[in-house]
């Protein structure tokens, strides 16, 4: 499989990346040559073989169901999570007018 | 006295305890070495007050006769890519330029509870993506190695390539470094250091900007394999805010360090005997066999069939997770932002990430979103997990018949910075060797061998089974002995 410029036009929408012409022009053979190069992986035989999900297995814990269990990712801390928000308005991250 | 900026973790942790220097004396130091060496360009911010601070911590709680922890008194390089509290971390990326995390992430907060300071925020590829740390946003690293009769700027490998230039350029004893497909070996291999990454699990993930969340891991960069025991077990430990940290004990691998090889089997994996691979390198696998058989080791072969699949499968799977876990830089929460004027919402997402990532970032979201897109997901993504599955089931299969497995590094000892920029693939085929068991998530580790004919430093890379690191670090240890490896960079910085 190979991908035109519409078709990268389309993923960089996808991806939320603004690219102009050039930078879609130069971003085909780039992408091109790297899929051809991962196609290989086809000739695997995988039959019967799961896809892996966990590369070593554990499983999920559940903490105990109470507020605050760890200070560090607990709530009250509305000012520590907007501190480095580059546009914080009355406690809330701003952001521009959405009218559709 | 002893120039301090020579010594390693463990004899600067025992000088210190020992009373033959104070923790401050080391620490200025090394903030001195730190600041002559700015043609390296291996530090994005320095943090001197930090490690003097740290310092007088080390030395008040001696003089008052308490208990010092095990890096008590070792400034480090800490990756800007673990966060770190009120100090500004990039991931060497223009998105997160001036962020300043409200937190500090489990495994520096280990290390500072263990007794270490910070030296600075050491640069890397952006977003831990690169081979040779040319795709960082404030500028190449530069190794502190230099062909012979060349004055040519090197690749410190990448991407933990501030890390390796570092510990390697005696500008600080140890750095850590973090492992998504050879991060740390790769980088250890390029400038004659040691470098281990964990299994998957040990260190905590919290707080370390992520890349390919199933990949990750952190672990140390330093001089020697003690060093390097050391400084993990102050690293590693089960961590309840990261949902994949193994819950089990940290083994003290320090105390119980033996290069002893006797019953001990060594692997030889066929399929990594691989074209393109500089003679040296095949010398110098060569040699490390004999010195594990010296240590008492049999040798024997094995097979990893899968190996030429393991890299495409990589970035196939690495990219997807990228392009996921790199949804969250939008302009809104955190990071810089670019808004045009009068555009809306979207408008404003696409116009910050075109700004803020660079382009090898963007390539790797791109082929991210492709290969998880409607209609290709089963092509690739899943196609990759399953050989992915195929690369683990390799690596235990070899485990049946051997106890570590000794292979190279790298296909070639560093390059010249710039000089593989042509074509992203070239630059990806250089972690051929290490990406197989980032997939299948096991202890690895680089320990320098020798110097190639161009006076450049060869690694040789060890693989344990799941939870081994003490048996990757053993056999490391057992290079280290043979090998004798004294060779240093002349300083030109």
């Amino acid at each position: 499989m190979s991908v035109d410029k519409a078709t990268v036009a389309k993923i960089a929408s996808l991806a939320r990346i603004r690219m102009d012409d050039d930078a879609l022009e130069r971003m085909v053979p780039e992408l091109n040559g790297i899929l051809q190069w991962v196609e290989q992986l086809g000739e695997v035989d995988v039959t019967g073989i799961e896809p892996m999900a966990a590369v070593i297995p554990n499983t999920l814990r559940l903490r105990d169901d109470v507020v605050d269990a760890d200070p560090l990712t607990g709530g009250g801390k509305q000012a520590d999570v907007l501190a480095n928000a580059p546009a914080a308005e009355h406690g809330f991250f701003g952001v521009p007018k959405v009218i559709e | 006295m002893t120039d301090l900026t020579s010594l390693g973790v463990k004899d600067i942790r025992d000088g210190v305890r020992g009373g033959s220097f104070t923790a401050r004396e080391v620490a200025e130091a090394f903030n001195t070495a730190v600041a002559e060496a700015a043609a390296l360009n291996a530090f994005i911010v320095t943090t001197p007050d930090h490690a003097l601070a740290a310092a007088d911590k080390v030395d008040a709680a001696r003089a008052a006769g308490e208990e010092l922890g095990r890096m008590a008194g070792v400034p480090i390089g800490m990756k800007d890519l673990f966060a770190t509290h009120g100090v500004q971390t990039t991931a060497a990326s223009h998105i997160l330029e001036g962020f300043e995390p409200r937190y500090e992430s489990t495994v520096s907060q280990k290390l500072w509870d263990a007794g270490a300071g910070m030296l600075g925020k050491l640069n890397l590829d952006q977003f831990a993506m690169g081979s040779s740390n040319e795709t960082s946003y404030f500028g190449n690293v530069t190794s502190p190695w230099k062909k012979a009769g060349s004055n040519a700027a090197m690749s410190p490998g990448g991407s933990s390539g501030g890390s390796s230039a570092a510990v390697a350029a005696r500008i600080a004893p140890a750095a850590t470094g973090t492992d998504t497909g050879g991060s740390i070996r790769q980088p250890a291999a390029f400038t004659g250091i040691c470098g281990i990454k964990p299994t998957y699990g040990r260190c905590s993930r919290w707080g370390i900007v992520a890349f390919a969340s199933s990949l990750d891991q952190a672990g140390p960069m330093a001089r020697s394999v003690e060093d390097c025991a050391i400084m993990l077990g102050a690293m590693a430990g089960f961590d309840p805010k990261d949902a994949t940290s193994l819950q089990m004990d940290v083994p003290d691998w320090e105390a119980a360090l033996n290069s002893d090889l006797r019953g001990k089997k060594v692997g030889i994996p066929r399929e990594y005997r691989m074209a393109g691979t500089d003679q040296a390198i095949l010398d110098s696998w060569e040699q490390g066999k004999a010195w594990l058989k010296d240590a008492g080791a049999e040798i024997v072969d094995v097979s990893l069939p899968h190996t030429k699949y393991a890299l495409p499968a990589y970035y196939i799977v690495a990219p997807a997770e990228a392009s996921s876990n790199l949804a969250r830089y939008d302009g809104v929460r955190y990071g810089m932002r670019d808004l045009p004027d009068g555009v809306g919402l979207q408008d404003m997402y696409a116009a910050t990430r075109a700004a803020g990532f660079g382009d090898e970032v963007k390539r790797r979201i791109l082929i991210g979103t492709y290969v998880l897109s409607a209609g290709f997901y089963d092509a690739y993504y899943t196609q990759a997990q399953k050989v992915r599955a195929l690369v683990a089931r390799d690596f235990e299969r070899a485990f049946e018949q051997c106890d570590v497995i000794l292979a190279p590094t790298t296909p070639t000892a560093s390059f010249p910075l710039g000089s593989m920029n042509e074509d992203p693939l070239t630059m990806y085929l250089n972690d051929v060797f290490a990406v197989p068991a980032s997939l299948a998530g096991l202890p690895a580790m680089s320990v320098p061998a020798t110097v190639n004919a161009d006076g450049l430093p060869l690694g040789l890379q060890l693989v344990g089974r799941p939870f081994d690191e003490q048996g990757v670090l053993d056999a490391g240890l057992a290079i280290q002995e043979r090998a004798g490896f004294t060779a240093m960079p002349d300083k030109w910085w």
